[in-house]
């Protein structure tokens, strides 16, 4: 039983991908909603997000997301998902936008890669950083159960998450500079990556949240 | 160890059927764009694009419900491209299920397009396609321009201060497809795909020309792209994905395998 899953809806882009994802690894019931009421009632809560943080978080508050994501995650422990955006939106702060204050759940920054990024060999490198990487498990948790360590997810984004606290980091990715691709806090997994484009790797990951107790 | 470069096979549709034809073996219907997405998913394709070149208006419709059949299936990135005229259309297939949306005639026409749709949506789901031909400067040097209308038109655009304004105007990438070589499986233009990766900081999927392994090795090594993109070699079973892949490892270029 995996219960019903709330994708938390606050209408920034198409978040049917995550929503036949999940229904594609067997989640019983999936629910795109910002309905207080139905994300109470949820057993689980994913909380995506594409588009400029500026929006996203004009958004976000505007429909209170940013309370009924706190009453799920911290009064009623239940386990969440963040994905891309919804990950940076967890965060202090953004300098996305000419900086953009954020949640304030997870303590870090959201910084841009820079022009004229280079890896150290000398290779320049595309912003956006957009495609497959690897992603090295610094950890073990359940949502890694079944994954190879190494294994390559899709990314696309230009600014990257920056921990403060770096016991949180659960995976990590390199273009040209470390990136924080998985934090990990309690009830709570945030991913830069999106799981829902990343084939098996991916759909495995979003098929271990299905069964994750929030435990790890 | 790093990022991937990306092999991306092209569906062409029109009213809801793969035309140009696909040749699988054990595929039951070679005209169903699902069915054919699907199988590229399985073989380990890193992404799908998907050009609609329905002209009537009434199939747009048949397009839209293609791509969530699609995106219901295939959980790696899709991008549709073809008929994109206004913000309206892009947020459409958006919705329907595409991750990106390619622009090509309508950023000609409305360059603000690109620059709306990227504050809109996110550079991350704004591709430019551009239709470059090889033409002669008066002094004899070779320059490439935009063509529209499946290479007829020209537009007198300079192909490669073109892919740098779009980047500037909030493109994610840039698909730039050779007119020169589109179809003739002589390998991909290279001047300009080195030209163009050389100007833009964004990635930059080459397409037109594949008909061997080396020429995908090529477009990367030589032409700096971030993306190969083909169609015929794959729809034809002259090649299949892992085949592609494991040649390019073999070259040295880093691949999803």
């Amino acid at each position: 039983m995996t219960g019903t899953v709330a994708v938390i809806d606050y209408g920034m882009g198409n978040l049917h991908s995550v929503a036949s994802a999940l229904e594609h690894v067997g989640a019983d019931d999936v629910i795109v909603t910002h309905d207080a009421e139905l994300l109470r009632s949820a057993d689980r809560v994913v909380f995506p997000g594409v588009g400029a943080i500026r929006d996203c978080m004009a958004e976000i508050r505007r429909l209170h997301c940013d309370e009924l994501l706190t009453t799920a995650l911290v009064e009623q422990h239940k386990p969440v998902l963040a994905i891309c955006v919804g990950m940076q939106a967890l965060m202090t702060r953004s300098q996305e936008n000419g900086g953009v204050d954020c949640l304030d759940i997870l303590d870090g920054e959201v910084r841009f890669f820079g022009k004229g990024l280079h890896e150290q060999s000398g290779e320049r490198l595309k912003v956006p950083h957009m495609g497959w990487n690897r992603v090295s498990q610094t950890r073990t948790h359940p949502l890694w159960q079944g994954i190879e360590d190494g294994s390559r997810f899709y990314f696309v984004h230009s600014y990257h998450v920056v921990a403060q606290d770096r016991e949180l980091v659960a995976g990590s990715a390199h273009y040209g500079v470390e990136v924080d691709a998985a934090l990990a806090r309690d009830n709570l997994f945030a991913v830069q990556f999106h799981p829902e484009k990343s084939d098996t790797a991916g759909l495995q990951l979003l098929r271990n949240f299905l069964h994750w107790n929030g435990q790890c | 160890m790093g990022l991937a470069k990306r092999i991306i096979p092209c569906l062409d549709v029109e009213n809801g059927r793969v035309v140009k034809g696909v040749n699988f073996v054990e595929i039951r219907d070679a005209g169903d764009p699902v069915e054919i997405a699907r199988r590229y998913n399985e073989q380990g394709a890193d992404e799908i694009t998907f050009l609609d070149i329905t002209a009537s208006h009434e199939g747009r419709d048949t397009t839209v419900h293609t791509v969530e059949k699609i995106a219901e299936q295939v959980f790696i990135p899709l991008t549709v491209g073809g008929g994109i005229r206004e913000v309206s259309d892009i947020r459409t297939m958006l919705n329907a299920g595409a991750d990106k949306v390619s622009i090509n005639t309508a950023a000609i026409h409305n360059p603000d397009l690109v620059r709306d749709a990227a504050d809109r949506f996110g550079s991350q789901c704004i591709v430019v396609a551009i239709d470059a031909k090889r033409v002669e400067d008066v002094d004899g040097r070779p320059r490439w321009e935009i063509f529209t209308h499946g290479g007829r038109k020209p537009t007198g655009i300079d192909a490669v201060a073109w892919a740098s304004k779009m980047a500037e105007f909030g493109a994610g990438e840039i698909l730039l497809t050779s007119m020169d070589r589109d179809g003739t499986k002589n390998g991909f233009e290279l001047g300009v795909t080195r030209a163009i990766t050389d100007a833009v900081d964004i990635p930059v999927i080459a397409s037109g020309g594949v008909g061997t392994l080396d020429h995908l090795v090529d477009g990367i090594v030589l032409g700096g792209a971030d993306a190969v993109l083909a169609a015929s070699i794959f729809h034809f079973g002259e090649f299949t994905v892992p085949q592609a892949k494991a040649y390019m490892a073999q070259r040295g270029i880093e691949v999803r395998l």
